[in-house]
């Protein structure tokens, strides 16, 4: 099995491997939480999940403008992908790749955002909005080792 | 003949009845790739919790329909929840009869929402049986000392 593309660097003293890319998965069914956990720890990855999108905002630290301001939580600089699931109640994928996007920290981290539905305004809209992939669900082995080879550095 | 070969022929036999049959599709094999030594219960825990998921949607459904003014906008939604989750499994004919409910929906069709949430019902039924059983008849072949044949995609 192939680790995810992460460098190691060359001048490391220790044995320590790479670290493992860090994964947040977001997605409001308890079902394909389980699979998107398991599909990315197959690929080497270590994995956050939640339930909806404010706990994933909660996670990475992104709720309070000060807590922002004042980096008191690191979560969000420790993650390397986040994927959402598009159609969750409260708050959709799209609300929170907005959220993330608009953020000074997290903005540059690259969001994957997925459906079980294939309209093409829906895509078009995450993609506009700074998506990295748009992908249909359910996702199937060989869809998360092209995210996590290609995504991550 | 010895209990492994004759166990793991059954196993085999049974499995390949659920895809022939269109009660389970490639998804669920990609689900039993992903099991291995570091991971041997995957399967089993995702359908466990496909079955607990499904029948708190079935009953949300059940109790939604059976109102005065019937919300068709949160049938459909439970119906697209269960959808979405009988795909990750691999259950197409749920996945199936799930498309066909939620156009009833759509319509707000009180008959044809009773009839399918019946439809469902029984398809849902069929596989948790289907699945229970094949379960079993891995322990049965884990027991006698054998070991679970490597899925083939299809």
């Amino acid at each position: 099995m192939d680790a995810c593309g992460v460098a190691s660097s060359s001048s490391s003293s220790s044995s320590s491997n790479p670290k493992p890319p860090h994964v947040l998965a977001v997605d409001d069914s308890i079902v394909d939480r389980k699979i998107v956990e398991n599909l990315l720890k197959n690929s080497a990855c270590k994995v956050t999940t939640a339930e909806n999108g404010m706990r994933a905002l909660e996670f990475l630290g992104l709720v309070d403008e000060q807590e922002q301001q004042n980096n008191l939580n690191s979560n969000g600089t420790k993650v390397n992908l986040v994927i959402t699931d598009y159609c969750m109640p409260g708050m959709t994928g799209y609300e929170l790749l907005k959220k993330i996007k608009e953020s000074s920290v997290m903005k540059e981290v690259p969001v994957v955002v997925v459906s079980s539905e294939n309209i093409p305004t829906r895509i078009n809209e995450c993609l506009e909005e700074g998506a990295q992939m748009f992908m249909l669900k359910p996702l199937k082995p060989s869809d998360v080792k092209k995210l996590t080879g290609h995504l991550i550095n | 003949m010895d209990a492994v070969t004759r166990l793991h022929r059954q196993l085999v036999d049974y499995s390949n009845s659920l895809f022939q049959e269109g009660i389970l599709d490639n998804q669920f094999g990609h689900l039993q790739q992903l099991q291995d030594e570091s991971n041997p219960d995957f399967v089993a825990e995702v359908v466990n919790l496909y079955f607990k998921d499904s029948e708190r949607l079935l009953n949300e459904i059940t109790v939604a329909l059976d109102q005065q003014n019937v919300d068709f906008t949160k049938v459909g939604g439970h119906v697209h929840q269960l959808k979405g989750s009988s795909s990750s499994i691999g259950a197409q004919r749920v996945n199936n009869v799930c498309t066909a409910f939620r156009s009833f929906c759509e319509e707000k069709n009180i008959e044809g929402c009773q009839q399918y949430l019946q439809h469902l019902k029984q398809e849902y039924y069929l596989v948790k049986n289907k699945l229970q059983t094949l379960f079993q008849l891995q322990q049965q072949l884990l027991s006698a000392g054998g070991s679970i044949p490597a899925y083939e995609m299809r």
